[in-house]
């Protein structure tokens, strides 16, 4: 696969200066191109990312993303690729015409002495103002940190065990089985 | 099923609860013949171990007959008889490659919260608080263990539950602590905390090499129990310090094991500091341990301890040179050498149980354990089988109690120094 760089867009979906950036980095023990593999895919992104519902590529470097928000609504945007490096690096920003405005990108290291892959997210949006603003911040969670943390965990565990760590319809004892499959739910 | 709860501090019942199920493709579910109650659940029992919710099943040393298996499951199979490790290791990452089980990366679905309060989280533990994972734990009829290719071990015919059951924690974890140790010859090893734990570090320590055990206690029947296996006992009321000192030839002990963790007896002041919660542990052993611990000798640390610690002499431990070990038990490491051990005669790890009794007697036993009343040293639950009417488990009671005697018996003054 050639090194493409999109046209960028004349204004970047996330100025900067403008939005709040999460980067969070962890080690994976498999290689830069199974790991690439995977999230080239974006429609496997809601199998490690928990706020995701869907994400359908509309062409190849298109996509729709859909994404839990408070009270199970739904908020929709598009995406493209604007930078690609095969098994090494994939950035992608919401269209011009999206509401929702972010940006967002994946870079995959070899990790020193074998040790597999270093993966590297960034995540990057705007609050916007309003009601919407406030869906998009709840959209990352209280703590927004926390949970792409937690979306990078999953995706380790599946890519080198083939399987995400679960509790999730396990026995519980008497009052708390209400409780928390409300809270299972979200 | 039926399964032991956890509801707050002393509180614990035992209830009726949906069955387990398979939820991922690694995993099995297995049909719990035995199961103990540890020094660990004592911690949750207390109320000191942040994050549990009520209803949590506890328990984390299980074992018995596999029932089901998941899709991705090689190695077991349906009717297999197998004791699980009470870490939970996927066998694929970083640190199950490198023998760092309890370490495993990938088995906590709450790693980024563990994360937190930790820098970076462990593997996820049966029954033991929802920083550790929150996984449903083995004081039940039946439990679901995942990753089951990587954990459980499968017991040849011809062993008894009794004799290999505590291959899933107590064994290994005073194994391994003994272990950390780094013993030579000639030298001296002192462990405080004679519970089942301080129990089997003791006769590890022997198995290891040691010259001579030194075991420090205040229970006269674990002190007892600790002298069967040829340590020499010390009071944990007198001035252990000075004692140790003196039963060294004056040189301090060449390793130190803390056995008994967040929890140790002796400090009104970090009783009333953890009360108030301005400390999270009380480490009074660590802080004896750190300042009687030999020059460049070793301390080990199996005792569980869960935040922060006030008044720690880290300045005796760098002036000495000291050596630091501790954690969760590597247990998948040791179950292949320690059955051996088992199978060879070494040792027969049934001479710490106390009590056998039904799950259904779990609150009592947990009571029983707590307060070690009835000479109570290690409990035995036996998930399938019927509590016995009243005055058979009276008479079953009082068969346990003689050869404890023995050491009451004994003047205070000689079972300080008897070697
Ligand atoms: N690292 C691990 O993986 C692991 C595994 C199992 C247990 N543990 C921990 O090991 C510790 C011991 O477990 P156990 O099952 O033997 O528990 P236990 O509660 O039965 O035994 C603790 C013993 O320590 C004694 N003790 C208390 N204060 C003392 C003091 N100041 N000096 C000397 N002795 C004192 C008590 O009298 C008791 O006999 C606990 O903290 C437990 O959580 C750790
Ligand atoms: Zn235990
Ligand atoms: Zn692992």
């Amino acid at each position: 696969m050639p090194t493409r760089t999109n046209h960028l867009p004349a204004r970047p979906a996330v100025r900067s200066g403008t939005g709040k950036k999460i980067v969070k980095a962890c080690t994976i023990n498999k290689s830069p191109e199974e790991l690439f593999r995977f999230w080239r895919r974006f429609e496997n992104l809601p199998r490690i990312s928990r706020h995701l519902v869907s994400v359908t590529e509309i062409s190849d470097m298109k996509s729709h993303w859909v994404a839990r928000s408070p009270a199970d609504n739904t908020v929709e945007w598009d995406a493209v690729i604007i930078n690609e490096h095969p098994n090494n690096l994939i950035a992608w920003e919401s269209t011009p015409d999206s509401e929702i405005k972010n940006a967002g990108s994946v870079r995959f290291e070899p990790a020193p002495a074998g040790q597999g892959t270093e993966v590297t997210v960034s995540l990057e949006y705007v609050p916007p103002a309003g009601k919407l603003g406030a869906m998009i911040a709840k959209l990352y969670g209280e703590e927004p940190e926390l949970q792409v943390e937690d979306d990078l965990n999953r995706f380790k565990a599946l890519m080198e065990t083939g399987e995400i760590p679960t509790t999730e319809g396990q026995p519980v004892g008497g009052d708390q089985k209400t409780t928390r499959r409300k809270r299972g739910a979200k | 099923m039926r399964a032991v709860c956890w509801y707050g501090t002393k509180d614990v019942r035992v209830e009726n609860v949906p069955d387990p199920k398979i939820l991922n493709p690694g995993d099995a579910i297995i049909k719990i013949t035995s199961t103990a109650i540890c020094g660990s659940d004592l911690h949750l029992y207390d109320g000191v171990i942040p994050s549990m919710k009520e209803g949590d099943i506890l328990g984390h040393e299980f074992m018995g007959e596999v029932m089901e298996v998941g899709s991705a499951v090689k190695k077991l199979q349906v009717g297999d008889r197998v004791v699980v490790p009470f870490c939970i290791s996927c066998g694929q990452c970083y640190y199950c490659n490198h023998q760092l089980w309890s370490l495993c990366d990938n088995t906590n679905p709450n790693a980024a919260i563990n994360a937190k309060l930790n820098g970076f989280s462990g593997a996820g533990l049966f029954g033991y608080s929802h920083l550790y994972g929150g996984y449903a734990g083995g004081q039940a009829e039946y439990a679901r263990v995942p990753f089951a290719d990587v954990g459980p071990i499968k017991i040849p015919e011809g062993l008894t539950d009794e004799q290999v059951l505590f291959l899933s924690d107590i064994f290994p974890t005073g194994y391994m602590a003994a272990e950390n140790c780094n013993i030579q010859p000639g030298q001296i090893v002192a462990i405080w905390g004679c519970g089942p734990v301080g129990q089997f570090a003791i006769r590890s320590a022997y198995l290891l090499g040691a010259e001579k055990v030194i075991a420090i206690d205040n229970v006269l029947e674990r002190m007892a129990m600790a002298q069967q296996g040829g340590a020499a006992v010390v009071s944990s009321d007198e001035d252990v310090h000075e004692i140790l000192k003196e039963m060294t030839g004056g040189r301090g002990p060449d390793a130190c094991i803390d056995a008994v963790g967040m929890e140790a007896h002796g400090s009104t002041y970090d009783v009333v500091k953890q009360v108030v919660k301005l400390e999270t542990d009380r480490p009074y052993v660590l802080r004896q341990a750190m300042r009687i611990c030999r020059k460049g000798g070793t301390l080990s640390i199996p005792g569980v301890y869960a935040g922060f610690l006030d008044k720690i002499p880290l300045g005796a431990a760098f002036a000495k040179g000291l050596t630091f070990k501790m954690g969760q038990t590597h247990v998948h490491r040791y179950l292949e050498p320690l059955l051996r051990l088992v199978q060879d005669g070494k040792i027969d790890p049934t001479f710490v149980i106390t009590h056998r009794v039904a799950l259904d007697e779990a609150a009592d036993a947990y009571e029983i354990f707590a307060k070690k009343t009835e000479n109570c040293i290690k409990v035995v639950l036996k998930p399938h089988e019927q509590p016995p009417p009243a005055l058979e488990r009276r008479a079953r009671e009082l068969e346990s109690l003689p050869s404890e005697e023995i050491a009451m018996e004994l003047p205070r003054s000689k079972r300080l120094h008897e070697k």
